[in-house]
């Protein structure tokens, strides 16, 4: 191997890395904030993915159907938890924020898909689409069960999943989808070949994460998240509902989720199932940085692509091996730092 | 088990055994139910190691995998028997739980499922991409079972086979929860600290239960390779492990009834959705992962039980056999404890830092042989720190603590225990689904030696009797020989304290560490638990207690020491102690 | 007389089947302060949990005349009420400032909401010299004081404080004492669990022993000083009768 070809597969790496860091943000957020591990946050990514590539084709995508489904669910979610303290106003507002919300964004993509508005507008739509999905999986399926331990609470998450990946099946059937390059631009730095996709990947990522600083470090509802992971109990002390904290940061991770589906989807061929094992991949890297370290979830993923890019050159089968692997040596050392007498929960 | 629900399971035997031999009943349920016993064994380690040791593995089937490659590699290539590669199997599926459980078992919490997650993947990508696992394509042409030249080649036969293996891992299972190292597989659920206060290797019990649900897979991957015939990596994926997952929380995870009955539940749902859905619906998909994916979430809302407490709720009386022979047994050795006047406890210059903060500053005092000394001061003091740093549940930053002769500075928990220091926690540490009586024999665990496999083919009865009378006859010492069979978690906090004193004495403690014994209790039962202590006292064990209740601190100790700010402010006699200026200011404070 | 700000009767906590608060009847009338004496153990801070929501517990409860049953920590919290907790449950990675605009997270678009921030600097000088502090860095008594001012941002109609002098040296709880005494002059009422009873019966109009869950005496903060059985209740001295 020579430089030129550890360049590009640097240059590759780096480029699946940024997805990687998207969505280890995404789920370094909801488990602090919720102390739910968002393994579905792969599927978001099929979702944006696949919804974007219906767009390009001129069809309405599956994931519209699935958004009144998972609408409904919110609905009888919100119903359910908020059962003791149910009043005319907030039938309304649940019934705006789960059906009438949907209903518009559904008649809107009806309408809008068969003109194949531009780009931009195709992205935005499948923002629109599948972003909301994150608050309605929070209303139904965590928010009932916001007290459960983190392991119960796991376990719902990997159903969750199971569900979701099944319904991507009926929704958007077996076929692959590719969608175009966001640019087809390209040029040569010395000996190495960029092309405008992975700019535009880079780019938009930085941007995003500069956007979610912004937001955690200026907005007071940011700082109201953050408090929520930092103490949970006084962050209800200040008044700070547990449920207002949990939407957000299902919706960002949702918004995250589906974007990262975008920015991949004219990388790679994007089926119904791929996006579990790129969300896990996101997953290797929030792990390392111990679910709760943004920087070293974001550094993490750099090596996680890194070392996936390098993989595929020298052993290309044993790509997933290895990405799986660093994960062991990682939480090794994690074990002696660990406290085993420390009660769990 | 009581005999209502022996009855039941006799029954439910019974209708399996009958099965192929009722008239009309299709082959294909013969498959089904095949299907089923191979299930129920994984989620019967499944309840091992996630109902009663609390470890959550998503990486089952990859366990099933290493039983069925074993083999499939074994019969094909190598040309072994069937029969002969079953041991080998779990030989080699314990091993690597073992080795994966070395590595992992020690994370907390949630990294630890997440890690089997990682696992699981690893080996299907692995076995999918080898030459030596045939990669995608798998291996065939795995010949059947044959036993002692009786070949399992047709589907009933294979079946009993299935059926036989289920049964004798069933009973093996319940034998090995209700012995020594069961029980402490069970304490887990109390908390490690508890448990390791009682000189239980919590470590080794949870890769024990992880080596013993891996082996069960195993053997269930046994079976399946030589059912099918032919392997590949799907059945060992991720999916399948969340399915064996679903199965035994369905039923109930931590009953092994739960767990096969959440296997057949399963089991037949999916293929029936497998039929209906696509009918139903007009087209192809994995209906049925949609629908077994919002059952489990359902189930984890409404009933995070699962289904067999409710079944049993409805079904069977209160489990238990009657207690052994308390009388009859052989009398329990008894540690040799020092004689009058000889320190049992000195702590000398005792300091505990966190970060900045100073929690214990120069602490010294001794304890005699014989003696109750109380530990008091107002909250916040440094008193729980200080009895932390004596039973090893904390390492102390300076000072030295010795017990009789012996430094025990820097100790863990577990070492400190076999010295004979018990000690009771100021929230009660009693595990919640277990009886009264298996809580109390818990702190005998280091008076025994029965290993595992002795308890799973039950040749530690002899060492069990003794254990449970000497359990029994702790459990009467503080009253409470009627609740042997009560589930501890139901008695009131005032008898649960009891409870954790009776698996103190149970120990056959030198030295007694009594945190907040009082609280909760009401009046007359504080006076019981004074008499309770002298008494104890009396036989010559020296107790050490923090209190709040000054009524009882004040009748019942021999010597005070009083704590405020992390330092040693006064220590004498009770009568002194009261008089003292210092210990009036620090706990009324001064007028502002 | 108008209704009392806040008013309990039957009020029972239960961990279990264990209960930690038995039938306990209190009020606190408006602009006063009630202080609730006890031992450890003897369910103050039970007591605080169930008032605020964060503990379920059973029987009437009240606060300006409406009934609290099924309102949330959150909704009380917008309702006027508000607990600095045994624990003070700071946000301890942020900033001493952040902590307190936190505070005043159910207000944050109203108009006043600068002013209230001005007020608690001017309350808490020394919390304005480290605002820019992480809240995790700050001493002890910092942190009291941190925590008193993030539940004023909310500016509550209740205060409730659990232990504040926990863990202080003897002059910062004077210090703390002496600004619970002047946040009277501000209009709020004070409900005060404390363990030192002395200072805690100084500062209030009226006072509550607590033992083992019930109150056991109760009575205007003047009679109790003198009351012996106060002390018998915490030093375990059986020369006073009950």
């Amino acid at each position: 191997m020579d430089l030129s070809i550890g360049l590009i597969l640097i240059q590759d790496g780096v480029t699946n890395a940024a997805i990687y860091a998207l969505l280890a943000l995404a789920l370094v957020l909801v488990f602090t904030v919720t102390r739910v591990i968002f393994v579905p946050v792969g599927e978001f990514v099929s979702f944006g993915a696949l919804t974007l590539a219906a767009f390009e084709a001129g069809k309405v995508p599956g994931t519209v159907s699935l958004l009144l489904v998972l609408g409904i669910a919110g609905a009888l979610g919100r119903l359910w938890t908020e059962r003791q303290s149910l009043s005319g106003r907030m039938l309304a507002t649940i019934a705006v924020e789960t059906i009438v919300v949907p209903a518009l964004i559904a008649a809107l993509v009806t309408w809008l898909a068969p003109h194949k508005p531009p780009q931009i507008v195709q992205v935005l739509l499948a923002l629109l689409v599948v972003a909301p999905m994150g608050v309605y999986v929070y209303e139904s399926v965590f928010r009932p069960i916001a007290e459960a331990s983190v392991l119960v609470l796991l376990i719902v998450s990997v159903a969750l999943h199971i569900a979701l990946v099944g319904l991507a099946l009926v929704f958007f059937g077996a076929e692959g989808s590719r969608t175009t390059a966001l640019s087809d631009a390209s040029f040569t730095l010395g000996s190495l070949f960029i092309t405008g996709q992975s700019l535009a990947v880079l780019g938009l990522t930085l941007v995003l994460i500069l956007a979610l600083y912004v937001f955690f470090d200026r907005t007071l509802i940011g700082k109201a998240l953050r408090a929520t992971a930092v103490n949970r109990v006084g962050a209800r002390l200040v008044g700070i509902s547990p449920a207002f904290s949990g939407r957000i940061a299902f919706a960002l991770a949702g918004i995250i989720g589906a974007l990262g589906g975008i920015l991949v989807s004219p990388l790679t061929t994007i089926y119904y199932d791929t996006g579990f094992i790129i969300g896990l991949k996101g997953f290797v890297a929030a792990i390392i940085g111990g679910l709760v370290s943004y920087p070293l979830a974001a550094g993490a993923a750099i090596l996680v692509g890194v070392i996936e890019s390098f993989a595929s050159f020298w052993a290309s089968e044993l790509k997933e091996v290895i990405v799986f692997m660093i994960i062991v040596p990682i939480l090794l050392v994690r074990s002696y730092g660990t406290q085993v007498l420390e009660d769990e929960e | 088990m009581s005999s209502p629900s022996r009855l039941a399971g006799i029954a439910i035997l019974a209708l399996a055994v009958a099965l192929p031999f009722v008239p009309g009943v299709p082959a294909y349920w013969i498959t089904v139910a095949s299907y089923i016993a191979m299930a129920a064994i994984v989620a019967l380690g499944i309840a091992v190691l996630t109902g009663v040791a609390g470890v959550v593995s998503f990486g089952q089937a990859m366990f099933v995998g290493f039983g069925a490659y074993t083999t499939a590699i074994l019969t094909t290539r190598y040309g072994w028997s069937p029969a002969a590669t079953l041991p080998v199997a779990m030989l080699i599926a314990g091993a690597l739980a073992w080795g994966i459980g070395a590595i992992t078992l020690r994370l907390k919490g949630h990294y630890l499922p997440v890690a089997t997650i990682a696992w699981n993947i690893s080996f299907f990508y692995l076995a999918g991409s080898l030459d030596f696992f045939r990669r995608f394509d798998g291996i065939s042409g795995i010949p059947p079972i044959s036993l002692l030249g009786f070949s399992v080649s047709d589907g009933v036969r294979f079946y009993f086979l299935a059926l036989g293996l289920l049964v004798l891992a069933y009973v093996l299972t319940r034998n090995l929860l209700d012995s020594r190292v069961g029980r402490a597989m069970r304490s887990l659920r109390g908390g490690a600290l508890a448990a390791e206060s009682f000189g239980i290797d919590t470590g080794r019990a949870r890769i024990l239960a992880f080596v013993y649900a891996g082996v069960l897979a195993a053997v269930s991957g046994w079976l399946y390779a030589h059912f099918q015939r032919a392997i590949n990596p799907t059945p060992f994926g991720i999916t399948v492990s969340i399915d064996y997952l679903l199965m035994a929380v369905a039923g109930g995870v931590g009953h092994l009834g739960g767990a096969i009955l959440g296997a057949g539940l399963v089991t037949v749902v999916r293929d029936k959705l497998q039929d209906l859905l696509p009918a139903l619906l007009g087209t192809q998909g994995n209906f049925e992962t949609i629908v077994f994916g919002i059952v489990l979430i359902l189930i984890l809302q409404f009933a995070p039980e699962g289904l067999w407490p409710h079944l049993r709720r409805r079904f069977a009386s209160k489990p238990r056999r009657a207690p052994p022979g308390a009388d009859d047994a052989p009398a329990s050795r008894r540690r040799t404890l020092p004689g009058p006047g000889e320190t049992v406890l000195a702590v000398s210059g005792l300091r505990k830092t966190f970060g900045g903060l100073v929690a214990v500053n120069d602490v010294s005092f001794t304890v005699q042989a014989g003696e109750i000394v109380g530990l008091i001061g107002p909250n916040g003091a440094g008193k729980s720190t200080s009895f932390n740093l004596i039973t090893g549940v904390l390492p102390a930053s300076g000072g030295e603590i010795a017990l009789g002769l012996q430094p025990i500075s820097g100790w863990p928990a577990r070492r400190i225990a076999r010295l004979g220091v018990a000690r009771t926690f100021q929230h009660v540490k009693l595990v919640h689904g277990m009886s009264v009586i298996d809580n109390v024999a818990l702190g005998r665990h280091l008076l025994g030696h029965a290993s595992a496999v002795r308890g799973a083919l039950r040749l530690d009865r002899a060492e069990e009797a003794a254990i449970f009378a000497e359990a029994h006859r702790q459990l009467a010492r503080v009253g409470l020989a009627d609740h042997a069979d009560a589930v501890a978690s139901e008695l009131a906090l005032g008898q649960q304290r009891l409870v954790e004193i009776a698996r103190a004495l149970c120990l056959d403690p030198v030295l007694l560490l009594l945190d907040e014994p009082a609280a909760g209790l009401r009046h007359s039962e504080k006076v019981a638990l004074a008499d309770l202590l002298r008494k104890v006292r009396d036989s010559g064990v020296s107790i050490l207690l923090v209190e709040h209740d000054m009524d009882f601190v004040m009748g019942l100790t021999d010597r005070l020491v009083v704590m405020n700010f992390g330092a040693q402010l006064a220590q004498g006699r009770p009568a002194e102690i009261q008089q003292n200026p210092a210990v009036l200011e620090a706990y009324l404070g001064s007028a502002a | 007389m108008s209704a009392p700000l806040l008013w309990a009767d039957g009020l029972c906590v239960a961990y279990g089947r264990v209960d930690a608060v038995r039938d306990v009847s209190l009020s606190v009338p408006e602009g006063s302060i009630v202080a609730i004496l006890g031992p450890n153990g003897a369910g103050k801070t039970s007591l605080l949990g169930a008032i605020m929501g964060v503990l379920r517990a059973r029987g009437d409860l009240r606060f300006r005349g409406q009934a609290l049953a099924g309102r949330a920590v959150e909704q009380r919290v917008a309702d006027g009420m508000s607990l600095v907790p045994e624990k003070r449950e700071l946000f301890v990675t942020m900033s001493v400032e952040d902590n307190l605009r936190l505070g005043g997270f159910r207000r944050r678009g109203s108009a006043d909401y600068g002013d209230t921030l001005e007020e608690m600097w001017r309350l808490f000088p020394r919390l304005k010299e480290r605002r820019a502090q992480l809240a995790g860095t700050l001493s002890g008594g910092e942190r009291q004081m941190l925590a008193m001012a993030r539940a004023l941002m909310s500016r509550p109609r209740l205060l409730m404080l659990d232990e504040p002098s926990l863990g202080l040296a003897p002059l910062i709880v004077k210090d703390i004492f002496r600004t619970v005494a002047a946040l009277r002059q501000t209009g709020v009422s004070i409900l005060l669990v404390e363990q030192n009873a002395r200072a805690a019966l100084e500062l209030a109009d009226h006072g509550y022993v607590l033992e083992n869950g019930s109150v056991v005496l109760q009575g205007p903060a003047s009679e109790l000083r003198e009351d012996e059985r106060v002390i018998a209740a915490y030093l375990g001295i059986k020369t006073v009768a009950r």
